[in-house]
């Protein structure tokens, strides 16, 4: 049985060390850089990392993007946390 | 394949030296060496990341040989990070201590990839023939840990140690790497010389297989293990390099840019120099990448398998070591004329009694 960390909307993920986002000029697109992996970001991915800082929760960066987006938060609160949660299993966000 | 419309690469492998204190027997280093005369000077590999930079490479990998066997290493380090590169070493970590790791570090290195030879130090150190090298290794991790530095062991896997997988796996928990190569040796370059004395049997392969995935669902989220079979018992080549000139640019210690690490192996092929061209001349022209890049040099039974995208031919290098001609059907892959030679040589080999070791050493050859 895995006991894989579960995110929950009280969690508060941070990119583990060695991992980061980047600009790639050439390609013109965004990349989460890990050892021996590089991961292409869509623009929510791009807007749901840029609130990842080690000091908010799930729930908080929900908020904020359903502020900004004008979306709906359940919606959000859920494509978040398993957007988060694959990183979360790859081990590039700990919680 | 018109060359204005190479995608650029995206990885570079920077094999700053062929000097290493180990002298693993299945290093995949050509067996003839370049000594520390014949190297690039520090200036020059700085032109060269920084042109890597430029024309889209978005991993640095500094390897060997011993990386951290030039003084430069974190000169070239703090280079290419500043230059916008993530920034890997991959390192035997017999010649860090504390002072270096922090430089490097501080340098804005990104992520330290660590070689074991084994799980325990007497076995380890008679793999690497390195009298106290996995000790030196162990406490290396443990400083890196501490320091919260992101790390991967690699373990080198072979007859003489296959058993221990499941040991190597606990080792890297116990360390607290975020990752793991359970690499199957490959055949090339020393490894090859060496092949009847490392081969696995298939028995062994098949546990080793079965320990990995289990290993994986138990420590999703803790450890990221990537396995790398031998495909001497393969069914299907592996998709080396991703394709020929498709993502990735190594660089050797003398300069010369090769579409492959093991591709000095393939005797009767010339490659050009970063020392007379630019990278991206290279990368775009250089008869070297255009010779396997794509689908157009591919023969029958390639050019028309619907696998042709997916593992694009396998491995020209160890299409060159079987058959003799680089542009063959990788034999790994069973729809080639040669692929029941490849299983009857693994499994006659690992049959007999493994044969003593010829360590890797500098002038040799």
């Amino acid at each position: 049985m895995s006991d894989t960390p579960k995110i929950e909307e009280h969690s508060v993920p941070a990119l583990v060390r060695g991992v980061r986002m980047h600009f790639d000029k050439t390609r013109e697109e965004w990349v989460l850089l890990a050892p021996e992996r590089m991961l292409k970001l869509d623009g929510i991915a791009v807007e749901i990392l840029k609130r990842v800082d080690g000091t908010k929760d799930l729930g908080a960066i929900a908020d904020d993007l359903c502020t900004t987006f004008e979306a709906d938060r359940s919606q959000v609160l859920n494509d978040c946390g398993a957007f988060l949660q694959q990183l979360v299993d790859r081990r590039m966000v700990a919680i | 394949m018109n060359t204005h419309q190479v995608p650029p690469p995206h990885s570079l492998l920077a094999e700053l030296t062929h000097r290493c204190p180990l002298q693993c027997p299945y290093c995949y280093n050509p067996l003839e060496l370049t000594k520390k005369s014949g190297e690039l000077a520090t200036d020059d590999w700085k032109r060269v990341l920084s042109e890597a930079a430029e024309i889209g490479v978005i991993h640095a990998h500094f390897s060997g040989g011993e990386p951290t066997s030039r003084s430069d290493i974190t000169d070239l380090v703090a280079h290419a990070r500043s230059a916008g590169l993530y920034t890997n070493l991959i390192t035997s970590g017999v010649l860090m201590n504390e002072g270096r790791l922090d430089a490097l570090l501080d340098a804005g290195l990104d992520h330290l990839q660590l070689s074991i030879q084994d799980c325990d130090s007497e076995s380890a150190d008679r793999f690497g023939g390195y009298k106290g090298g996995h000790d030196k290794k162990m406490a290396l991790a443990h400083e890196v840990r501490a320091r919260g530095a992101a790390l991967t062991l690699n373990a080198v896997i072979h007859r003489q140690n296959a058993e221990n997988v499941e040991r190597i796996i606990e080792l890297a928990v116990e360390l607290d790497a975020g990752r793991l190569e359970v690499a199957h040796t490959q055949y090339y370059g020393w490894g090859l010389k060496n092949r009847a004395a490392l081969i696995p049997t298939r028995d062994q392969l098949d546990r080793s297989t079965e320990l990995v995935a289990q290993a994986r669902e138990r420590l999703k989220g803790q450890l990221v293990i990537d396995y790398v079979v031998p495909d001497y018992y393969a069914r299907f080549p592996k998709p080396c390099m991703n394709g020929w000139g498709r993502v990735g640019i190594c660089i050797s210690p003398s300069g010369k840019a090769l579409p492959c690490h093991a591709a000095e192996t393939i005797t009767n092929m010339q490659f050009d120099n970063v020392r007379d061209m630019s990278l991206i001349d290279i990368w775009q022209n250089s008869k070297a990448f255009q010779a396997y890049r794509g689908l157009d040099w591919m023969e029958e039974p390639c050019r028309s398998c619907d696998r042709r995208e997916i593992d694009w031919g396998g491995c020209r290098c160890q299409a060159f070591a079987i058959t003799g001609r680089a542009e063959a059907t990788d034999p790994a892959c069973e729809k080639s004329p040669m692929h029941d030679n490849l299983s009857e040589i693994a499994e006659a080999e690992s049959a007999q009694a493994p044969p003593p070791f010829e360590y890797r050493k500098i002038g040799t050859y």
